[in-house]
């Protein structure tokens, strides 16, 4: 008979039995039991083809997405405890966090995992798209994977803003500028002149869509507020959501693409 | 040398350069999806960049730290791309030989654990991204400018990177059409694509050679359209928006002359030699009449031919408009851009007094 150890041990006490309900992953019941009895894990199928775990099919570009998704959570979640939203003491909270809090690299961590996140969801796109992923029984989950796309794009945008520094305002109104011209919704687009009764125009600069996105005419206090609940609590909100509906579809639809 | 490769770099130049190349390497894909290709541009690309980096004002805009994911995303998507090819390459191949994609061999189609194969993997794609993340965080401190002032504008002032392409756009078209418009089409025709393209072969493997269409017209639209324009919009464009080639310093004196014509002034004053009339439709007919041919006679007319027909019976009417649509919003970037460079052509149709200038 082969002699305990250590490990052994442990995973005979009552507490370990009463975390993981099953035996050591090395045959083919525990196998089973080990992704089907953890709720992180049973995001996956028991088995799956072979062609969808080798990184050269997937890149593992979706996961990654999801990956900094969650480590920005992490990351801004922390940078909240440090900054207030408003013009007085965004920029001052920034400077604090660079001067007082001793190696703290969360800042970086989360600008960068933005970048980062935008880099790897359009890879993602790309390989799904190389692959023909997105045929037949999946052309759903590609709309919502583009829905997520944008929205990704959404949350580095309004995060931008934050910092409050030149680089943050400047971004933003050139962003936002465009929504200026949207036809018929801004006052600068095609269409907006028409929708004029009399004197009283419908669409000018104080009601338009740009002003509804800054809840101004310029980029402002409520600009900066605006985007910071965008930005920390409603898009996450949506990208969870929609995140959840993409991985359930994953599995509904199929697993992860392969040849029919 | 450094002059050539400013003057070439100017989007004038490059971009016929980039698209003749994206044509090129589409053609010939299997000749750069072998490896023996890919060492060779990497031995070969090596010292260029490295006689790239010599230059400090080449460094001064690669090395700026928002500009750090451009470099990262170049150098992934030339990888991935050829790597793409690489698979495509191997697949359109086999099938050739009446064998089927890599991926739908025996051995691949066989059904492993997820624990611990896939796991692992997730676990070590986590471990490098966390590693990368971290060592890049602490190499690159974040940047913060001045604090934010209302009344003193940066030049340039520049979106975000990942809208940089968008922002590209704009000296082509109006922002109507820049930043609603065209962002809107290419929203669209994204979610539009698995509805469109009913082609139902290669689902789930690499393949060029059993969907050409999609291939060369996705790619096309992702690469050039979209990462050319962003890597043009961060890297040679400088104060005023002006282009500034790779080893130029960003002088905010440089002064570039630049007289563009709108088509009706062309029509009125060149061509026939009259004073501009007052009424404003008549003023930018042709305009008009141009765009209407370009939205509707193209795909009435293209329908008829033997390709538009192909497609049609192939997907059926709606798809078929509903793609050439698409088409065409996607292709008049490119026809605009070669018109203001041809002919110093500013708006097609030209209605300031609708906000409506296309």
């Amino acid at each position: 008979m082969a002699k305990k150890g250590v490990a052994d041990y442990i995973r005979e006490t009552q507490v370990w039995k009463s975390i993981f309900r099953h035996g050591p992953p090395t045959d083919a019941r525990n196998r089973a039991a080990v992704v089907a009895g953890n709720v992180f894990l049973h995001l996956h199928p028991i088995k799956l083809k072979r062609s969808g775990v080798q990184l050269g099919y997937t890149w593992c570009m979706g996961g990654l997405t999801f990956f900094i998704f969650l480590a920005l959570t992490v990351t801004g979640l922390l940078l909240m405890f440090y900054y207030r939203p408003t013009a007085e003491y965004a920029y001052n909270d920034i400077i604090a966090l660079k001067e007082h809090v001793p190696l703290g690299i969360m800042r970086e961590i989360h600008r960068w995992g933005a970048h980062a996140m935008v880099i790897t969801v359009w890879l993602h796109m790309f390989r799904v798209f190389m692959t023909g992923s997105y045929k037949p029984p999946r052309e759903f989950n590609w709309g919502v994977g583009v829905v997520l796309l944008i929205l990704t794009l959404l949350l580095s945008f309004t995060g931008y803003l934050l910092p409050w520094d030149q680089l943050a305002i400047w971004a933003i109104a050139v962003g936002s500028n465009m929504a200026k011209a949207t036809p018929f919704l801004g006052h600068g687009g095609p269409g907006a002149a028409l929708a004029q009764i009399g004197d009283f125009v419908m669409v000018s600069d104080k009601n338009d869509v740009r002003f509804q996105l800054l809840g101004g005419r310029f980029v402002g206090e409520p600009a900066l507020l605006r985007f910071y609940i965008l930005h920390c609590v409603f898009i996450p909100l949506v990208v969870g959501v929609l995140i959840a509906v993409h991985f359930w579809r994953v599995r509904k639809d199929g697993g992860i693409s392969a040849p029919l | 040398m450094k002059e050539f490769i400013n003057y070439m770099a100017d989007p004038i130049r490059s971009f016929p350069i980039m698209t003749i190349l994206y044509i090129l390497m589409m053609k010939y894909y299997r000749i750069i999806g072998t490896k023996k290709f890919a060492i060779g541009a990497v031995v070969a690309s090596l010292p260029v960049v490295a006689w790239f980096c010599m230059d400090a004002n080449f460094r001064a805009i690669i090395l700026w730290p928002d500009n750090i994911p451009i470099n990262i995303i170049i150098i992934l998507i030339a990888w991935l791309t050829w790597y793409s090819l690489y698979r495509c390459a191997q697949n359109d191949a086999r099938i050739e030989k009446g064998e089927c994609p890599i991926e739908a061999t025996p051995e691949n189609r066989e059904k492993v654990w997820t624990w611990p194969n896939l796991v692992y993997t997730e676990l070590m794609c986590m471990i490098g991204a966390t590693v990368f993340l971290v060592v890049w965080a602490i190499i690159f401190k974040a940047p913060l400018e001045e604090p934010a002032n209302p009344t003193w504008a940066p030049n340039p002032a520049k979106a975000p990177w990942y809208f940089l392409g968008l922002q590209e756009m704009l000296v082509y078209f109006d922002p109507w059409m820049a930043g609603v418009v065209l962002p809107g089409i290419i929203v669209v025709g994204l979610m539009a694509i698995p509805y469109i393209d009913t082609n139902p072969k290669g689902n789930g493997y690499f393949t060029i050679k059993e969907r050409p269409l999609a291939m060369w017209m996705f790619m096309y639209g992702w690469l050039v359209l979209w990462i050319y324009l962003i890597i043009v919009g961060t890297f040679l464009r400088g104060p005023n928006w002006t282009f500034y080639g790779p080893f130029e310093y960003w002088d905010f004196h440089k002064v570039v002359s630049e007289y563009n014509v709108n088509l009706s002034e062309f029509l009125w004053i060149k061509w026939l030699n009259m004073p501009m009339p007052g009424n404003i439709v008549l003023r930018e007919i042709l305009g008009i009449i141009l765009t209407v041919a370009y939205i509707v006679v193209i795909p009435l007319w293209s329908a008829k031919t033997k390709w538009g027909k192909k497609i049609i019976e192939n997907t059926g009417q709606i798809r078929y408009y509903i793609f050439i649509f698409l088409l065409l919003g996607m292709t008049s970037l490119p026809i605009k851009m070669v018109l203001r460079w041809l002919f110093s052509l500013k708006y097609i149709i030209a209605l300031p007094e609708w906000e409506l200038n296309l």
